[in-house]
Order: structure tokens, then C-alpha cells, then sequence
């Protein structure tokens, strides 16, 4: 397991989201450190997937900084947050379904990585690369095929290689377990840690509270927009406030 | 079939097209006919492009193809005016110069209406690139440099430039842009700039999360597709001879822009050509036999057809063919 090192890797100040008059996200002060698996939960409507989004430029935030490695973020796009080293998944999968599996991770090779400066994979090397991918989420037998094909845990799975494919240093797996069965669950827990090994630190956002405590080395809650616990998973869930927020006065 | 060896054939083909016709027929109206239906290769391979390609229906076909037309008015009563004006001589402009303008003067307006309108999706796009022919139609009926409401006479030159007739010529060069239109969607296809777009069609979030820059890249389209779109119009006022902004401006250009690739196929090169041919012919063969009246008519009726039997188009009934006879 890559131990996380403490060094910030991201750091979000005061980060607020309104949508008209409903305010989604309100002062989330954030820091996630390098290597760390970073658990997120919240009741449905809390802005977990806001907060993603937010982060990773699919929505500007209206109020507050994020800066990723010390380099701002605000005002950046999601396609150069990509490029800076930040991935994420889809809470329902979003394969490209005219392509084949071998070209949907093509894309995230072409447009990412070879758009770095000193990077430049050869066809031949982007095909090895793509094998490796689908090889290590256990596709390598369907490459040729096409996501209509594939299972809901393959998809899942597919969604993940095609994030990893940008080589992110951090990757947010938004809802990547919903309505697996817990076999299901377990493989997609696999494949996240195997990923956090490798270096990339992760921020799993989930509902499946197994699988986020025995994932997740840190665990933030959100309720209707504000952060209301953030700490060791155990210390998190036993915490007034989240218990209220689960269970009722 | 590898790129290069790709763009040979095709030149190849284009270059034995325009040679044999020549040498084996006689009658002018095959040539009339002929470049109506390689003007429609041109406009559905270039609507293809964005529509296609990278998902986003464009209405405003017209709208670029009669900006290439005009364009091509301007240029031609350009050295008159200019005389007239300030006394100056001014060379009559050649043709293939003002479809190099056409196409130039059609991709500016492509660019800008892409990066006014690629915000929106799907049909409000679509309903915006509609909004772009009617305002462009406005503009044009209302400027009298180029005939306004009532029209323009243009004159044909005496003779053509190369040899033959003057339509003959007309129709080689709409072969030759047809040929050049063709490769450069083929060279579109396999490309890293394909993917790109074929990505932005299959889900435009899912490409940005992957590092595509989708304004860029949609912007390119709307560009490219534009200025072929206005070089396919650019020779339109030497084949009509007179042009009007009822029918440079006509429905049926938007319809059979979006009616061929749909009934060829839209995810491949091949579809609109085979798309053009097929509808441009019969098109061609009633208008001769019954009443150009039922053109509409008929590319409405295949549209329906192909909607409902044929959703991915001839291209798509072939490949799912394939697959069953695969499995």
C-alpha cells in the first residue's frame, strides 16, 4: 500500500457552489496528502458529486481556491485539470459506445499523455499501454470489443482503466461500486487498492459503507453541503453530528 | 487500406472519372446532372464532419453553401466595380481562386458560429444553425451590391480554361473537390483528430474527463465543414447562371445534407457518398421523368424509411449483417 506522505496534494479553501438559490457546497476547506485513500460519504443530495465536479472543472465554483501540486486550479477546464494529473470516474458509466475498448482508452493516451511535454507514445507503445490497462482490470479478452458488450461491473471497471489511462496522480472513483453485487464490490476494492500501490492516491466518494471503512485511511463527511467530520474512519462515523445526519435525532 | 495509398486512389479514380466521361459521353446533360450529385458528395461529407463525426446536426447548410456562391458574386463583379470606382484594371478573377475564397469566407463564418453557438447541444444547436441561414438570407436579400431580392445575372466566360465546354469544366472541378472532400473525411476517420470527435459524439463529459479539449476540437469541425461547405457553393452562380437568394438559399440543401449521410451511414466516409449517389441520382432521374417538384417528397420518405429500418444507415445495416453472420 503507498503510504500517503503527508505532502499536500491537493488543498481546497472555503470552496462554495450555488445553484440558483440552492446553495450545494458552502466553505469546504479540504486537504488531501499524496498517496492517501481518501473516503467521502454524505446522504444523497449532500455534494459529494458537486464537490467532484467542482474539483475536477466539470463546474466552477463560485467562492474559494483549490490549488493541485501548488498550482492553482480556478479557472482551469476539465480537460487541463486532466492534463495536470487529476482523473476521475463517472457515478453511471460513460464509455464511448462506438469504440471498441482498445480505443476508448486511446483517447485519455492521445489527448493526455502524449499532450505532456517530454511524452510521446508510438503506436506501438500506446497499444502495449492499452493491454497492460485492460489486463490489469481484467478485460484483456474483450479488447476488440465494444462497451455494449461488457457487464455493469466491467463497465465499472472499464470506466476506472479509462481514468487510470491518463496517469493521474489522484483519481476520484465517484459511486464506482453502485449496484454491484458484493463479489463485484470486492474486485472494483482490488483493482482501487492495486491502484493506490501504484502511487496514485484516490478519493473513493461512496454509499457502501463496508467497502469505503475498509478502503478509506481518512474519512470526510459532507452533509447538505458543509463538512461536518473528517478524520479516521472509525473516529469520523462514531462522530454526533454524522450519526445524527444517518440516523435521526 | 493505409492514408497515402488511400489519397492515390482517390486521385487515381477522380482523374479516370473525369477522363472517361469525357471520352465516352457526349451529352451536356449528363454533366449538369453529374455535378449536381458531386455537389451533393461535397455538402454531405462536409456536414458529415460535424454531424457525423462529432454529433452536432447542423440546419445551416444553406447558409455556408450560399456564402461560397456569394462570395464568388463578389468576386466576379469585383474588377468591374473596381473600375468603375477608382478606374483601376483589374484581371477577371479564375475560378478555382474563388472557391479557395468561398471556402475561406465559409469556414471564418464557421468558426465564429461554433464559438458562438457550441455551448449548446443537441437541438438547440441545431435550431441555431437554422437562426445562421435565416440571418445570413436576411443579410443577403438586403445587400444590393449582389443582386439583393431580384437576383444576379452572372455570365459565363466564352470559353472554358481547359478544354471542353464550360459545364464540362464546372463538372471537374466538382469532381475534383468531391475527390479532395472524400479524403480529407477519410484522413479525418483513422486520425488521432477522429477519435477526438467520435468521442465528443459518444459523450462529450466522458471526453473532457479524458483530456479531450472538446471546444477546440468542435471549432475545427465547425470550421472545416463550413468552408467545404462554401467551396461546394463557390462554382453554384456559373452553373445557374442566375442566382437568387430563394434558391441559393433553398430548404432542399439543409435536407439532403443531413438526409444523405443518415441514409448512408454517418459514423464512416463511405456512407455519405453512398448516400449522395443514391438520393442525388434518383433526385436527378425524377426530376427528368416525373416533376423536380417530389425531390422533397421522396428524400422525406427514404428519411422516414431509413429512421425506422435502418437507424445507423446502409453503412450500419451492413456492418450488423456482418455481426450476425459473425455470431
Amino acid at each position: 500500500m503507498a503510504a500517503a506522505t503527508g505532502e499536500a496534494l491537493l488543498e481546497v479553501k472555503g470552496l462554495g457552489k450555488r445553484f440558483g438559490g440552492f446553495v450545494a457546497l458552502e466553505g469546504i476547506d479540504l486537504t488531501i496528502a499524496k498517496g492517501e485513500r481518501l473516503g467521502l460519504i454524505g446522504p444523497n443530495g449532500s455534494g459529494k458529486s458537486t464537490l467532484v465536479n467542482c474539483l475536477c472543472g466539470t463546474l466552477h465554483n463560485e467562492t474559494g481556491s483549490v490549488t493541485f501540486e501548488g498550482k492553482p486550479l480556478n479557472g482551469l477546464i476539465a480537460h487541463e485539470r486532466t492534463h495536470l494529473g487529476l482523473a476521475r470516474s463517472f457515478q453511471l458509466p460513460k464509455p464511448f459506445h462506438s469504440m471498441s475498448l482498445v480505443d476508448n482508452l486511446r483517447i485519455p493516451l492521445l489527448y493526455t499523455v502524449n499532450a505532456r511535454p517530454h511524452h510521446h507514445l508510438t503506436d506501438a507503445a500506446m497499444a502495449a499501454r492499452c493491454a497492460e490497462l485492460l489486463k490489469d482490470v481484467g478485460l484483456a479478452d474483450k479488447a476488440r470489443r465494444r462497451p455494449r458488450d461488457l457487464t455493469q461491473v466491467e463497465m465499472r471497471k472499464l470506466e476506472l482503466a479509462r481514468a487510470v489511462a491518463t496517469e493521474p496522480t489522484l483519481l476520484f472513483a465517484d459511486e464506482a461500486m453502485a449496484g454491484l453485487s458484493h463479489s463485484e464490490i470486492e474486485e472494483i476494492l482490488a483493482v482501487l487498492l492495486r491502484l493506490n500501490q501504484q502511487g496514485i492516491t484516490i478519493v473513493l466518494i461512496e454509499h457502501i459503507m463496508s467497502a469505503v471503512m475498509s478502503f478509506s485511511t481518512r474519512l470526510v463527511v459532507l452533509v447538505a453541503g458543509h463538512k461536518i467530520a473528517d478524520g479516521p474512519p472509525q473516529e469520523s462515523i462514531r462522530n454526533p453530528e454524522v450519526e445524527k445526519a444517518y440516523l435521526g435525532e | 487500406m493505409r492514408l497515402p495509398a488511400f489519397w492515390l486512389c482517390a486521385i487515381a479514380v477522380g482523374a479516370a472519372f473525369i477522363v472517361l466521361t469525357r471520352v465516352l459521353v457526349a451529352n451536356e446533360y449528363f454533366y449538369f446532372a453529374g455535378y449536381v450529385v458531386l455537389q451533393y458528395i461535397v455538402l454531405s461529407e462536409a456536414w458529415n464532419i460535424l454531424g457525423g463525426y462529432t454529433g452536432y446536426t447542423n440546419f445551416g447548410t444553406g447558409a455556408f453553401f450560399a456564402m461560397g456562391a456569394y462570395s464568388s458574386v463578389v468576386l466576379h463583379k469585383l474588377p468591374a466595380a473596381l473600375h468603375g470606382a477608382f478606374g483601376w484594371t483589374v484581371l477577371p478573377v479564375p475560378l478555382p481562386l474563388m472557391i479557395l475564397v468561398g471556402g475561406i469566407v465559409s469556414g471564418i463564418v464557421g468558426l465564429g458560429t461554433g464559438y458562438l453557438s457550441l455551448r449548446l447541444r443537441g437541438i438547440f444547436f441545431a435550431i441555431a444553425t437554422l437562426a445562421l441561414a435565416i440571418v445570413v438570407q436576411t443579410l443577403i436579400t438586403n445587400w444590393d451590391f449582389v443582386g439583393g431580392s431580384r437576383g444576379i445575372y452572372i455570365i459565363r466566360p466564352a470559353l472554358a480554361p481547359i478544354s471542353g465546354t464550360y459545364i464540362q469544366y464546372l463538372f471537374s472541378l466538382m469532381t475534383v473537390l468531391a475527390v479532395g472532400t472524400v479524403g480529407i473525411a477519410r484522413s479525418i476517420e483513422g486520425s488521432r483528430l477522429g477519435l477526438g470527435f467520435a468521442s465528443i459524439r459518444d459523450d462529450e463529459l466522458a471526453a473532457e474527463a479524458s483530456g479531450v479539449p472538446t471546444l477546440r476540437l468542435k471549432l475545427i469541425a465547425t470550421t472545416l465543414s463550413g468552408a467545404l461547405m462554401g467551396m461546394a457553393g463557390a462554382p453554384l452562380p456559373y452553373y445557374v447562371t442566375y442566382l437568387d437568394p430563394t434558391s441559393s438559399f433553398n430548404l432542399a440543401y439543409a435536407v439532403n445534407a443531413v438526409a444523405m449521410p443518415v441514409i448512408g451511414g454517418m459514423t464512416s466516409w463511405v456512407g455519405p457518398v453512398i448516400g449522395a449517389i443514391l438520393l442525388g441520382t434518383i433526385q436527378q432521374v425524377a426530376t427528368v421523368t416525373i416533376s423536380s417538384a417530389l425531390n422533397l417528397l421522396i428524400v422525406g420518405l427514404l428519411l422516414i424509411f431509413f429512421v425506422i429500418i435502418a437507424p445507423n444507415g446502409l453503412i450500419g445495416l451492413v456492418q450488423s449483417w456482418r455481426r450476425l453472420k459473425e455470431t
